[in-house]
Parts: structure tokens; C-alpha cells; sequence
């Protein structure tokens, strides 16, 4: 197969000088499957968008079937054959599918747009690519696996060869995944070419021919699949010998800390996303909640932990009802939260690493002298942090949203847990952040449980959920279908089953998480 | 009370909505195709103001009615791609941008006035000319109906028009399409090779178009003057009628109706013994209390400890 894309030299200096590619040679073969990874902060993301038009680099040359392009926009790439599907989708959620297909280069019938046409269009391109899309839906509310089949549409649709997917399995299920696969198999069988970004090394294994390696904006290796175990790929990201698996001793759980009993609550439009959940975390246990997104864990996390209010139900921390709390309140029974949107919710990206690790005690009296803070102590305190969760910062006054995003999430775990919190709400902790950073997330959270703190861990990612909880529900539509005391007996594909609805176990069985 | 029913079940009544409507449901629409580009304007005060001003030069100067339009919709452009140059281009904050370019023609319109009319308060000396009152053939001959709905200024029929335009243009059109997406995820539409800046300098501009049109209604229909800062806030009402109209046109031309009502009311009262400067706030007060009503309605979730999200 001849070389259809090659990247020679490539340097990426942003503007506030952090250098996202050093000189990196890339290139893809015809007709492959390639998949690109690296820890966050690698440079893949800065590579692929330079091959997608969307950034310059200062130096490198790219070719495009032997031929030199200049790529200055997203357009110009997409006009050499390159499409992407953003990790993020660029969709327009209130357009329709057939709508967000042809935006661009809409169909015209005297001047009007030619909506029976762009239906046509999309179906069309639907059946031969085998991408089941309904054209009529409106893409707000479709599920998350088919805006991504309309995203992969788009490219197809506007001539693309060359695919960039960046992390596409990240948002869905196993099943979904599967789905996808043969999908981008049946992509290359027709004479596709398909870069895969991704942290998950099994997929990578799975569907990819070749895989490029790149570490600090370098390019360390690249290999034919059948060439390189996941470990070694995984050595080679982090440049380190590094264990995937999180080695725990058996949990020991003792009294309930959080309590839930019959939980409902209906969201802004009147939908019911909780229906009557009960369960409890224990102290010294991780209580993993797994589900698809949406299905009411984001809602579930709001409600515990004070953002959200007006529901039915009791809560109770530490046999405290929580109703009447404010969220300062309910921190003050010693509860602890990682949010999942650390830039919303974690961290102030404007203030400093230290603003940051002190906004929620800022008014602790040993931060304070008479009248003003007390900065010594707080420069010392600060400084120890840093040290302790390995930040990695120049300074304690460099601004957060300087930092990469494992470090960023490093400052909320830091803060949420240098409180000896009795009670952690971990909500994706590591989504999207380097496995390193992730590793050492996941051994700071074991530790807290064996000191006896209860967890309780939402998370979308599987991996995740199935090696750091002691025990598990899954959620589906509001409601709990599925509780496992013991993740030793659970399989991968049977809690898939349950994320998507498609088995649920008895009321007894799910009643047994509820320890009270 | 007997004497309000009397004043506000009357044709000449709805005919007065229908006429002090007008320039806010050009303003509101104006409004709108800003702000489903993702832009809003909230200079549109000011662009109505400079367009009332430039009609009158226009057709002062000219002695044509309709070279009066096209100076007024030409104020209201430049003042529209001003916005848009200071925005989108050299990226200042667009409400910043809104609120200088309102201050700008607020003191600027009478700097202009008294170097053209050697006036500081009104336009009087300008001979400008006013827009046709249009007869409905047939309908005229309608009671009450007729009453209501013929004999109006040129320039109302077509504002009621122009919500028909518009809301083919957004959902009918490419280009309407676009300014959608554009509005509802730039990068989106800016992944598929739509040139955000300048879709969003377009609606600008066709935002200026339509408050030019709002203005010269006011100066050239409404009255056959200009005075100094005559438009007196109906840029903002008409941005609170689109958003409660939530952003169609049909949704708008409604709520624009509503404050018409607000302002019909406020001028009729004035008839009666109630004290003028109470009367007069009551469009505002409406406006107020449209504002509360449609943000109750939008968000009954109690939220605490974080922004509210937009729906």
C-alpha cells in the first residue's frame, strides 16, 4: 500500500511558549487503521489539528500522496480528502441530521434550501457506508453513538479519504464500541483510511494496523500492531515502567456514611431523571456507580452534594439529613467533591494553583491572622500540597489554566482530599488527563479508603469503575438495575447489559445495596 | 375604569397598536437575526436613533422620500458594521460595543442635528418628507376590521412583511441555515467550513438594515421630524420582545404586539385625568414585568450555588 500522508519535521510552539510538537515525522499508509497515542498533553491533539488545518505549525512539511500542501484551514484540509470527528461533537444540536449533514454546501432548489434533497443525501450516504441514521431526527435528541455516526457522515459527505477520529470511544458503551468498530472496518475494507486517537490501549490492540506513539511532543516509536504488547506501548508513553492495574487489599466496610432512600427528581423540562434510588456507601468502601452518561448519575452527584435542590426524598450523611444544608453546610460534614467538569466546577482557571487549593478553607482559622490571611502559613501549607500530589508547577502563583489537565485535576484532588474528608465524592476523576496523573488519582483514592473514608465513585469509564470499585450499581434510566457487592464476579459485556437496559435484576437484589 | 374600556375596545385603539408596534417590531427584529448569528446587539437603541437622524437629512436634502429611506437604513448599516468591525474583528466585548455605540449616537445624533438644522432639540427647520398612509382595497371597506387594519403607514405593512421574510430567510434559506448554526454552535459551523466572522458581520449588518427601517419610521411616519433622542428606549424593549418572542419570528412579532399594547395604552391614558409621567412609564413597567413573567416561566428550578445554565 502506497504512503498517503506523511508529516515531516513538524514544530508547534503556542503562543505562551509550551512546544505541543518538537520535530515530529508522522506518516499513514493507505487503507490503515493508525492509531496515535500519548499521555495528555503529548502533542497528539496539536499534530492532528495541524493536519486538520486548524493550527500552523512554525516548521514541517506536509505531503499528501507525495504531493506538498499547505493546509491553512479546516476547509483546505477538507477539500484534500481529510475529515475529522471531534471528540466534542460539532453538531448543531436543534438542526436535524440531514440539516448538520449537508451545513456548508446546503442543496438548493430556486434559492431555498432543498430539505427533501438533504434527506435524500443522507440517506443515501447512510446506506452505502451502512452508518443507520434517521435524516428527519433533530440531533438533540439522538443518542450520543448516533451523533457520531451523523459526525462520521459529515466527513464521508464532504469527500473525505482520510478520517481523524479523536478519542471516539470514549463517550460510549461496550456495545456501542463494538459497533463502531465494525463500522470503521468496513470504512477501510471500502478504502478508507482511519487515524484512531486513544488512551485505551485494548482498542488500539483490537482494530488498529499500526500504532505511533508520541511522548512530550515527540514521536517515540512507531510500530505494526502484532509487533508491540500494551505494555509496551504504555512504557513507551510514559517512558516508565508503570503497572496498569491498581493493586487493593479487600475492602472492609464498616457503618454507612451517605445514605439515600427513595430518591425522585424531575429536571427543568418536568423528565424524571431519578426514580426512587436508594442505596448507601459505606466507610472504608468505594461504591462504584457505572451507566451510560445522562442516565441521572450527573443529577444523583448534584443532589448529595448540594448544587442541585428540590427533591423527593432523604438523604442523609453520617445520619445528618442534608435537606436544609447549604453546600458549605454539607462540606462541613466533612464531604469532599471532584467534580466532573474540573474548568466549571474544579478549579477557578484564572486564580492561582494556590487560590485554588485554598478555596475551601480559606477561612480556616489557621489561614488567618487577626484580619487578613495569614500568607506565610498558607505559602508553606501551598508549598507541602504541591509536593505531596506531585503538581506539577513552577509556582504556587502560576494561574491553573496554565497547568495541563492532569495537573489541573491533580490542584481538585488535592484540595477535596487534604481534608480527610469522611465522605468523597469522586465524579470522573481522571476523564480526559494522562495515565499517569490517573494512576496516582486512583492509589490517592484507594488510600483514603483503606483510612476509612467512604467513596463514592461515578464514573463513564469502564476500566476505571471495574478496577477501583469494591462494590458496584449500575444505572439506567434514573434507576438502579443492577448491584454487585462483589466486582470479582462481574464481566465487562454483562455490565454493558444492564448500562443499556437490556437485563436489570430483581428488586431484592438491587434492595441490597441499601445497607441501613 | 369604565373610561378604559371604552378607550381600549375601540378600532381607532387597535389601530393605534398596530402603529406604535412598528418600530419596535422593526427593532425586534433586528434583534433577532443578530441574535440567532450568536450576536447580540444591543446597540440597536443607538442604530435606530442614527437612522432616524440620516432619513431626514436624507430627504431633506434631497427632496425624495425614498433617497430619506436610504440614508436612514445607510445610518443604520454603518452603524451596524461599526459594531461589527469593533467586535468582530478587533474583538471588543459586543455589549461594550452596544452600550458605547448607544452613547455615541445619543450625543452624536445632536451634534449632527445642530450642524446641519443649527437646532440642539429638533429638526424642524428640515423639510423632510413622511411615508404614505396605504389604503387596503376592500378590506378598507370592512367595519372595525378595516378600521384596524387599513390606512396605515407604508412602512408598517412593511414591518408585519418583514416577519414573513425573516422567518423564510432563517428556515428556508442556505444562508438562514447557517446563521442557525453559526448562532447555536460557531464551531460547528465553523468545522465545516463556514466562515463564522462573516456570517456574524452579515447579521449585523441585515440587523442594521431592519433598525434603519425602525428608524426611519420613526422620524419620516411615526412623526415628520427628528428630535433629540426621540427613539426613547424602544431598542431595548424591542430586545426584551425577542427575547420573550424566544427567538422566532412569530414568537416576536407576539410580544412585540404586547408592548404595542403597552405604548397604545400609555398615549391613550394621557387622555384621560391620570398624571402624564405615570402614564408614560407604563411600557416600561410592562417591559419589566414581561421580563420577570418569561424568565419565571423559562427557569423553575430553584438553582443554588452556580450559574443558572441557558435552556
Amino acid at each position: 500500500m502506497e504512503e498517503i500522508i506523511r508529516m515531516e519535521g513538524i514544530t508547534k510552539v503556542y503562543p505562551n511558549g509550551v512546544v505541543a510538537n518538537n520535530q515530529v515525522d508522522f506518516s499513514i499508509t493507505e487503507g490503515e487503521i493508525h492509531a496515535l497515542v500519548g499521555e495528555n498533553g503529548a502533542g497528539k491533539s496539536t499534530l492532528m489539528k495541524v493536519l486538520f488545518g486548524q493550527e500552523q505549525s512554525e516548521e514541517g512539511k506536509i505531503f499528501i500522496r507525495g504531493r506538498e500542501v499547505k493546509l491553512t484551514s479546516s476547509q483546505n484540509a477538507i477539500e484534500h480528502g481529510i475529515g475529522m470527528v471531534h471528540q466534542h461533537f460539532m453538531l448543531v444540536p436543534s438542526l436535524t441530521v440531514a440539516e448538520n449533514l449537508v451545513l456548508g454546501k446546503e442543496p438548493t432548489k430556486g434559492g431555498f434550501l432543498d430539505f427533501d434533497k438533504a434527506v435524500e443525501i443522507t440517506k443515501e450516504l447512510s446506506e452505502q457506508y451502512n452508518l443507520i441514521v434517521e435524516p428527519e431526527a433533530k440531533v438533540e435528541d439522538i443518542p450520543v453513538g448516533k451523533k457520531q455516526k451523523v459526525e462520521i457522515l459529515k466527513a464521508l459527505c464532504r469527500g473525505a479519504k482520510i478520517l481523524i477520529l479523536d478519542e471516539p470511544t470514549a463517550v460510549l458503551t461496550p456495545q456501542e464500541t463494538s459497533e463502531l468498530f465494525r463500522e470503521l472496518i468496513e470504512l477501510k475494507n471500502k478504502g478508507h483510511t482511519i487515524i484512531f486517537i486513544s488512551h485505551k490501549l485494548n482498542e488500539v490492540k483490537e482494530i488498529c494496523d499500526r500504532v505511533t506513539i508520541m511522548r512530550r511532543g515527540k514521536n517515540v516509536g512507531v510500530f505494526h500492531i502484532d509487533e508491540i504488547s500494551t505494555e509496551e506501548i504504555s512504557n513507551l508513553m510514559m517512558g516508565k515502567e508503570m503497572s496498569l492495574d491498581i493493586q487493593k487489599k479487600k475492602a472492609e466496610p464498616k457503618e454507612p456514611v451517605l445514605s439515600v432512600d427513595g430518591l425522585s427528581y424531575f429536571n427543568v423540562v418536568g423528565r424524571q431523571v431519578l426514580k426512587d434510588v436508594s442505596f448507601c456507601v459505606r466507610a472504608g468502601e468505594i461504591l462504584g456507580v457505572a451507566g451510560v452518561e445522562g442516565n441521572g448519575q450527573k443529577e444523583l452527584v448534584e443532589i448529595i452534594t448540594g448544587l442541585q435542590v428540590d427533591y423527593r426524598g432523604t438523604i442523609n450523611i453520617l445520619d445528618r439529613n442534608i435537606d436544609k444544608l447549604s453546600i458549605k453546610g454539607i462540606r462541613g460534614l466533612g464531604v469532599g467533591h471532584i467534580p466532573e467538569d474540573r474548568m466549571t466546577y474544579g478549579v477557578a482557571e484564572l486564580a492561582s494553583v494556590e487560590e485554588n487549593l485554598i478555596s475551601n478553607r480559606y477561612d480556616d482559622s489557621n489561614f488567618q491572622n487577626k484580619l487578613l490571611m495569614d500568607t506565610d502559613t498558607i505559602d508553606s501549607w501551598t508549598a507541602k500540597t504541591i509536593d505531596e500530589y506531585i503538581i506539577k508547577t513552577d509556582s504556587s502563583k502560576r494561574l491553573v489554566k496554565m497547568l495541563s489537565g492532569g495537573n489541573i485535576q491533580k490542584v481538585v484532588v488535592a484540595r477535596e482530599l487534604s481534608t480527610d474528608p469522611k465522605l468523597l465524592i469522586a465524579h470522573q476523576p481522571t476523564r480526559g488527563i494522562d495515565v499517569g496523573a490517573a494512576n496516582f488519582i486512583h492509589r490517592k483514592l484507594v488510600d483514603m479508603r483503606d483510612t476509612g473514608a467512604a467513596i463514592l465513585l461515578v464514573s463513564a469509564d469502564l476500566n476505571e469503575i471495574m478496577d477501583l470499585s469494591d462494590s458496584l450499581i449500575v444505572m439506567y434510566e434514573g434507576e438502579i438495575v443492577a448491584y454487585f457487592e462483589d466486582m470479582s464476579k462481574v464481566t465487562e459485556e454483562e455490565l454493558g447489559l444492564y448500562m443499556l437496559g437490556l437485563k436489570r435484576q430483581s428488586e431484592d437484589e438491587i434492595g441490597r445495596c441499601f445497607h441501613a | 375604569m369604565g373610561n378604559l374600556a371604552s378607550i381600549i375596545f375601540t378600532a381607532e385603539f387597535g389601530y393605534a397598536i398596530l402603529r406604535v408596534t412598528t418600530p419596535i417590531l422593526f427593532a425586534a427584529m433586528a434583534a433577532l437575526i443578530s441574535d440567532r448569528a450568536g450576536v447580540i446587539n444591543i446597540g440597536l437603541e443607538g442604530i435606530m436613533l442614527m437612522g432616524a437622524l440620516t432619513g431626514v437629512i436624507g430627504s431633506a436634502f434631497s427632496g425624495s422620500l425614498w433617497i430619506g429611506l436610504i440614508s436612514a437604513i445607510l445610518g443604520g448599516v454603518l452603524m451596524a458594521m461599526l459594531l461589527a468591525y469593533f467586535s468582530l474583528y478587533l474583538k471588543t466585548d459586543i455589549i461594550l460595543g452596544g452600550v458605547a455605540l448607544n452613547l455615541m449616537s445619543s450625543g452624536g445624533t445632536i451634534f449632527i442635528l445642530y450642524l446641519v438644522a443649527h437646532d440642539k432639540g429638533i429638526s424642524s427647520s428640515l423639510k423632510s418628507g413622511v411615508f404614505p398612509q396605504v389604503d387596503i382595497p376592500l378590506i378598507k371597506d370592512i367595519p372595525v376590521v378595516g378600521e384596524i387594519f387599513s390606512g396605515h403607514n407604508i412602512l408598517t405593512y412593511i414591518a408585519f412583511l418583514s416577519v414573513l421574510v425573516i422567518y423564510i430567510f432563517l428556515y428556508k434559506t442556505p444562508l438562514g441555515l447557517r446563521i442557525r448554526a453559526v448562532g447555536e454552535n460557531k464551531d460547528a459551523a465553523a468545522s465545516v467550513g463556514i466562515n463564522v466572522r462573516r456570517i456574524q458581520f452579515l447579521a449585523l449588518v441585515l440587523s442594521g438594515v431592519l433598525a434603519g427601517f425602525g428608524g426611519a419610521y420613526m422620524s419620516m411616519g411615526y412623526v415628520s421630524w427628528f428630535s433629540r433622542n426621540m427613539t426613547a428606549g424602544r431598542g431595548f424593549i424591542a430586545l426584551a420582545a425577542e427575547a420573550m418572542g424566544r427567538g422566532t419570528p412569530l414568537g416576536t412579532m407576539l410580544t412585540s404586539l404586547l408592548f404595542g399594547f403597552a405604548d397604545a395604552l400609555s398615549n391613550s391614558l394621557q387622555s384621560l385625568r391620570v398624571p402624564a409621567e405615570f402614564v408614560q412609564m407604563i411600557p416600561y413597567i410592562a417591559t419589566i414585568l414581561g421580563l420577570v413573567v418569561y424568565s419565571n416561566q423559562q427557569k423553575p428550578k430553584k438553582v443554588k450555588g452556580e450559574m443558572e445554565e441557558s435552556v
